[in-house]
C-alpha cells in the first residue's frame, strides 16, 4: 500500500523561484522499512529539486524493480513515473528521452537491478551518454527478495544470513568511469550535506550523470560484518573533496582561497566550486579519477563526492542529430511526407 | 521429348553461389519481365552465410497473375557447381537446363527428358575482362543477356534498367550493356531463339509496383508519424529498420536546420529495443521495434508490462523458421501463438497479418493508430517471404486528409478544466479504454505512476484482490472493444449460394491459396474462403466457421497454430477444423494446397466421411 499524504500547506513554508514549496516535491508516504537508506535518498531528491526550482512536472521518474525502484512513488508526486521491469530502467529512460528531450529524467535503480540483471543495459546507457540522472541505491543486497547478496557486496562481507560473500564485487562507479561516463559521483544516504549538491550538479549535467549512493538495508544487511552497513560506511568514508553547486540564476558571492578551489562551469551557466583535499587529484581528469578510486579501494575506503566530470559533453540527441524540438511534439506536417512523395516512391518501384 | 511450350507462364530458377554478385543480375531479369507488363514473383532462397554457399532465386512469371509459388521449375540457370546434381533433377520434363559450358558437364548428370543449353560464360569473361572481380560479376550479366535472346525479352527494357540501376555511376552503364550484348549474341548465334518457353510484352501489370514487405512496413511507419525506432539486428527483420532509415534520411530532415525528425537507436538486445519503444510511446512519441522469433521470446516480459500498464507500442515481427535459430533464412508463420498470448499471466495481444506490400504499408500505418486508440501493444506479423522478397503489389496510397488518431489523451487544457480527480484507469466512456496523459503536460494535474503492479483506477498501488479483478475484467472488456477496431477479414465466395466447405488462411498463404481455390473450382470443388487479417477475431470469422460444415485452415507451421488459436478463442469443435500445413521453410505452393484438399474431399466422398486427416508437407 502507499498512502496519499495530506495536502495541507503551511502558510509560512518557503517558496522557491517557480512558486513551489518543498511539499510540492514530495510523494506518497513511504512503505519501506523504518531507517532504510533509500528513504533518505528520496528526501535528498526532494530537497535538490526544490532548491533547483524545477517545476515538478518537468521531471520524469523511471525505475526498475526492487525496494529502491519503488521509491519514485515516494517523491515528486506531481511528476509522471514509470516503475518498469527488473533491470530494464535504462531502456525505458532512453525511449522516453528520445521522445521528449526537454524533460529532466531521473532514473532510480538498485544494485541488483543495475549490477546483475540490468548490467547490460547499464553499460549501454553509459555509452550513449543519455541525458539523465542515474542513481543506484546501493545496499549490497536484494532487499525486496529478502536479502540475498548482490554483485556489489564486498568479498567477505556478511549480511544477516551470516554467510560471507565469496565473489569479487562490481564497482558500478568504476565501471561507469571506464565506459566513458561524463559525470560520476558517489555518496552515502546518511550524508545529506554531500548528497543534495551532488544530485543538483548531476541533474544540471548535460549528459549521463551516474551516482552510486551507498544506502544501507537495515533489515537484511546492516550487520557489523557487512561493508554496506551504516557503521562501516561512516567509518570508511573518504571524500574526494567538498564542493558546492551554484545554480545558474544565483550570484557567486563566496570567495575562496586561490589554488584550493577550482570552478567547473556548466553549460547552463551554473558553477561547481571544487574544494580539493588532495592537490594531485583533479575530477576533470579521467585518469586522475580512476587512480583516486583505485587508491581509496586499496586503503579499504569508500571514495565519495564528485569523482569525475566532463561538462563539455555531447549527449545522445546531439550525437544522432535529432531535431531540437521534442519528437513527441512533431505533427503530421513534420512527420508525414504526403501523397505526392508517395507517388514518386511508387514510380521508382515500377 | 516434348518441350514445354509456354508464353508468359513459367517458373525460372537461378542457382548461384552467395556473395558473387548474382543478386543484382537476377533482379535485373525479374524487373525486365515486370517492365514488359508481365506479372512476376521473384523469391530469394538464401543460406545463413555471407559468402560461398548455394543460393537460389526463383521467379514465377505469370501473365494470369498467379504470384504464389507454383512448384516445379521449367528453366534452371545452373551456375553453381556445388548444387548441379540437385538443380538438374529439379527441372520439369521438357524443361531447360542452362549452364556454364566452359567445363564439360559430368555426363552422369545428363537427363534425356530435358534440354541442356551450354553457355561458355567463364571462357567469354576470361577473354573479355582482365580483372578477376569483373570476370565474376559479368558472368551473371552475361547469362541475363543470353536469356534475353532465348526468351525473346525486350532488349531496350534491359538497357533502360541498367541505366536506371547505375544512375550517378554512369561509367558502369556501358560495360554492363556490353556484357548483356555478349550473352545475347552468343545465344543468338548458337541456339534457335526463342525457346518454346518465352515472354511477350503485354499490359497485365497496370500501375502495380514491385516492393518488399519490409520496406512497405517502414514506409507505413513513416507515414503514420513514427519518430523513434529501436531495434537489434536479426534476419529477416533488419531491412525494416534499414528501409526506415533510408526513407527517413530522404523524407524526414528538417528543412530549416538539417536535423532529423526521427531517432533510430540500435539497441544492445531485443529487451532494450522494446523497452525503448515502450518508453518513447509512454512519453507521447510514436515508436516501434522490428524483430523475428528469438527477439519475440526476449521481448515477452516487456509485452506483459505494456499490456497490463496499457502503454501503446508497435512491434513488427518478420517471422522465420523456428524454434531456436531454426532455419534463420527460411520462411514460416510459426509465431502466431507466442505473439497472440505473449507474456506471462493472462495476456492477449492485438495481431495484424498482412499479405501484400500494400497491406504492409496500410497495416504499418494503422498499427500506430490502433495501438494509441487501444493503449496496448500491436504486433504486425509478416514473414521472410513477404518481407525480404520483391512482391508485385498495388501502388501505395495515402489520404492527404488523414490525421493521426492518438487515442484518448488529456491535453493541458483538458486537465486545467477538469474539476474531478483524474484517474488513469477510470473507464469514463464505458468502452474500457481510459484516458492517458503524457509526462510534462500540467504542473499540478494529471500525473500518475505507471507500473506493472496492481493498482486502482487512480494508478495507486493496491494488493486488493477485488481491485485487481476489476482491472483484469476491464482489460477483457477492452479486448471486446478491440474487435470492432481491428481490420475485418476478407471473404472470397466460392460459388453462388455458398459452399459446404470453407478455407481459412492468412498472411503469405494468400497467393497460393487463391490460385488453388481457382483450380479447385475448375475441378468442381469450389470452396468459400476467408482471409484472417487480425486477432482478436471479429464476428465474421466466427460466422464463417459456423456456416460451413468443414473448414480447412492453412498454416505455415507444424502445429497448425492459427487453427489452435481459432479453436481456443471461438470454442469450436476441432473435428470440423482440418489443418492444412506446410513448414519446410519454403513458401507454401498452390499445387500442394489443391492436392491436399482434392485428396481429402475424395476421401470423404469415398465413404470415409467423418474420418479426418491432417496434412503434412
Ligand atoms: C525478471 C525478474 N526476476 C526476478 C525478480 C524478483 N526481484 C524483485 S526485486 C529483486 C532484487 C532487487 O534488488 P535491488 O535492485 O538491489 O533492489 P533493493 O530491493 O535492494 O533496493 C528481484 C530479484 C523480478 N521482479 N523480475
Ligand atoms: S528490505 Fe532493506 S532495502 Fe528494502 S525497504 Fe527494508 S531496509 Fe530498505
Ligand atoms: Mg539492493
Amino acid at each position: 500500500m502507499s498512502f496519499i499524504q495530506p495536502t495541507f500547506r503551511h502558510p509560512d513554508l518557503p517558496v522557491n523561484d517557480v512558486g513551489f514549496t518543498k511539499k510540492d516535491y514530495e510523494g506518497s508516504l513511504s512503505t519501506l522499512c523504518a531507517g532504510c537508506g533509500h528513504d533518505s535518498i528520496s528526501a535528498a531528491i526532494v530537497q535538490a529539486c526544490f532548491e533547483l526550482s524545477i517545476e515538478p512536472h518537468r521531471v520524469a521518474k523511471i525505475s526498475g524493480i526492487g525496494c529502491s525502484s519503488k521509491t519514485p512513488t515516494y517523491f515528486l508526486g506531481n511528476s509522471h513515473g514509470f516503475n518498469s521491469v527488473h533491470g530494464r530502467m535504462p531502456s525505458v529512460a532512453t525511449g522516453a528521452n528520445l521522445a521528449n528531450r526537454d524533460l529532466i529524467y531521473v532514473g532510480v535503480s538498485g544494485d541488483g537491478d543495475s549490477a546483475s540483471i540490468g548490467m547490460g543495459q547499464f553499460a549501454h546507457v553509459v555509452r550513449r551518454n543519455l541525458n539523465m540522472l542515474y542513481i543506484v541505491e546501493n545496499n549490497g543486497c536484494y532487499g525486496l527478495t529478502k536479502g540475498q547478496d548482490s554483485a556489489t557486496a564486498d568479498v567477505g562481507s556478511k549480511s544477516k544470513s551470516g554467510v560471507a560473500n565469496l565473489y569479487t564485487p562490481i564497482d558500478l562507479a568504476s565501471v561507469a568511469l571506464d565506459l566513458g561516463a561524463t559525470f560520476v559521483g558517489r555518496s552515502f544516504s546518511g550524508d545529506k550535506e554531500q548528497l543534495v549538491p551532488l544530485i543538483k550538479a548531476a541533474i544540471t549535467h548535460p549528459g549521463f550523470a551516474f551516482l552510486d549512493v551507498v544506502s544501507p538495508c537495515v533489515t537484511f544487511n546492516n550487520t557489523p560484518a557487512s561493508t554496506k552497513s551504516y557503521e562501516y560506511v561512516r567509518e570508511h568514508l573518504d571524500a574526494s573533496g567538498t564542493f558546492d553547486f551554484v545554480p545558474m540564476k544565483q550570484e557567486i558571492t563566496t570567495h575562496y582561497q586561490p589554488g584550493a578551489t577550482e570552478q567547473v562551469h556548466m553549460h547552463d551557466g551554473s558553477v561547481i566550486n571544487l574544494h580539493k583535499l588532495n592537490q594531485s587529484y583533479d575530477p576533470r581528469d579521467r585518469r586522475s579519477a580512476v587512480d583516486a578510486m583505485f587508491n581509496a579501494k586499496e586503503r579499504g575506503d569508500v571514495l565519495t563526492g564528485l569523482i569525475y566530470i566532463d561538462p563539455n559533453t555531447q549527449e545522445l540527441h546531439e550525437m544522432i542529430e535529432t531535431t531540437n524540438k521534442p519528437l513527441r511534439n512533431l505533427t503530421e506536417k513534420d512527420l508525414c511526407p504526403g501523397s505526392k512523395a508517395l507517388d514518386t516512391i511508387n514510380e521508382s518501384l515500377r | 521429348m516434348a518441350n514445354i511450350q509456354s508464353v508468359n507462364e513459367f517458373v525460372i530458377k537461378f542457382a548461384n553461389v552467395n556473395g558473387t554478385g548474382s543478386a543484382s543480375a537476377n533482379n535485373l531479369f525479374a524487373k525486365a519481365v515486370f517492365r514488359m507488363g508481365i506479372p512476376v514473383s521473384p523469391k530469394n532462397i538464401f543460406p545463413s552465410n555471407i559468402q560461398g554457399l548455394p543460393t537460389w532465386y526463383e521467379v514465377r512469371v505469370s501473365e494470369k497473375g498467379y504470384l504464389g509459388r507454383r512448384g516445379g521449375v521449367d528453366i534452371m540457370v545452373g551456375v553453381n557447381a556445388q548444387s548441379l546434381t540437385q538443380d538438374v533433377q529439379e527441372v520439369e520434363p521438357g524443361g531447360y537446363f542452362i549452364y556454364d559450358s566452359t567445363k564439360r558437364l559430368d555426363p552422369r548428370l545428363l537427363r534425356q527428358d530435358i534440354n541442356f543449353i551450354g553457355l561458355p560464360l567463364t571462357e567469354i569473361c576470361i577473354r573479355e575482362y582482365a580483372d578477376p572481380k569483373q570476370r565474376q560479376l559479368f558472368k551473371n550479366v552475361l547469362y541475363v543477356g543470353a536469356l534475353a535472346a532465348l526468351l525473346d525479352m525486350d532488349f531496350t527494357v534491359l538497357k533502360d534498367l541498367v541505366s536506371d540501376q547505375f544512375k550517378g555511376k554512369e561509367k558502369l552503364v556501358a560495360p554492363n550493356i556490353h556484357a548483356l550484348e555478349l550473352g545475347y549474341q552468343y545465344a543468338q548465334d548458337h541456339y534457335s531463339c526463342p525457346l518454346g518457353i518465352h515472354v511477350k510484352t503485354t499490359n497485365k501489370t497496370g500501375d502495380a509496383i514491385l516492393l518488399d514487405g519490409n520496406a512497405a512496413l517502414a514506409l507505413g511507419a513513416i507515414y503514420s508519424g513514427a519518430s523513434v525506432a529501436a531495434w537489434y539486428p536479426i534476419t529477416p527483420s533488419t531491412s525494416v529498420v534499414d528501409a526506415f532509415a533510408k526513407y527517413c534520411n530522404r523524407l524526414r530532415i528538417d528543412p530549416g536546420t538539417g536535423k532529423k525528425n526521427f531517432a533510430i537507436v540500435q539497441a544492445e538486445d531485443e529487451l532494450a529495443a522494446i523497452g525503448m519503444a515502450i518508453g518513447a510511446n509512454w512519453n507521447g512519441a510514436r515508436a516501434f521495434t522490428a524483430t523475428s522469433g528469438p527477439g519475440i521470446s526476449l521481448m515477452s516480459e516487456f509485452l506483459g508490462l505494456a499490456y497490463f500498464a496499457e502503454v501503446p507500442v508497435v512491434l513488427m515481427n518478420i517471422q522465420r523458421s523456428g524454434p531456436s535459430t531454426g532455419m534463420p533464412t527460411r520462411t514460416q508463420q510459426s509465431d502466431v501463438m507466442i505473439c497472440a498470448y505473449a507474456s506471462h499471466g493472462d495476456t492477449k495481444q492485438v495481431c495484424l497479418y498482412p499479405s501484400t506490400p500494400k497491406e504492409c504499408f496500410d497495416f504499418g500505418a494503422d498499427s500506430f493508430d490502433l495501438a494509441d486508440r487501444l493503449q496496448t501493444p500491436v504486433i504486425v506479423l509478416s514473414d521472410l517471404d513477404l518481407g525480404m522478397n520483391d512482391n508485385m503489389s498495388e501502388p501505395l496510397s495515402w489520404d492527404e486528409d488523414r490525421v493521426y488518431d492518438k487515442g484518448k489523451v488529456h491535453t493541458e487544457a483538458d486537465l486545467e478544466a477538469m474539476t474531478e480527480r483524474y484517474g488513469r484507469y477510470l473507464d469514463v466512456d464505458g468502452d474500457a479504454i481510459p484516458y492517458r496523459t503524457y509526462p510534462g503536460t500540467h504542473p499540478t494535474k494529471g500525473s500518475f505512476f505507471t507500473r506493472g503492479t496492481s493498482r486502482d483506477e487512480f494508478a495507486v498501488y493496491t494488493e486488493s484482490g477485488e481491485k485487481y479483478v476489476e482491472n483484469m475484467q476491464r482489460l477483457e472488456r477492452k479486448w471486446e472493444t478491440a474487435k470492432s477496431y481491428v481490420p475485418r477479414p476478407e471473404i472470397i465466395p466460392g460459388k453462388e449460394g455458398g459452399c459446404r466447405a470453407g478455407v481459412i488462411y492468412y498472411g503469405t498463404s494468400d497467393y497460393a491459396a487463391r490460385e488453388a481455390l481457382e483450380s479447385l473450382t475448375k475441378a468442381g470443388l469450389a470452396m468459400d474462403a476467408l482471409r484472417i487479417r487480425a486477432f482478436p477475431f471479429n464476428s465474421e470469422v466466427e460466422d464463417f466457421i459456423s456456416e460451413h460444415d468443414l473448414v480447412y485452415i492453412i498454416d505455415q507451421n507444424r502445429d497448425g497454430q492459427m487453427r489452435s488459436l481459432l479453436i481456443n478463442e471461438l470454442e469450436i469443435n476441432p473435428a470440423k477444423m482440418i489443418a492444412l500445413i506446410n513448414y519446410d521453410g519454403m513458401p507454401i505452393v498452390a499445387r500442394f494446397i489443391h492436392g491436399f484438399i482434392a485428396d481429402h474431399q475424395g476421401s470423404l466422398s469415398g465413404g470415409q466421411t467423418g474420418e479426418q486427416k491432417t496434412g503434412s508437407a
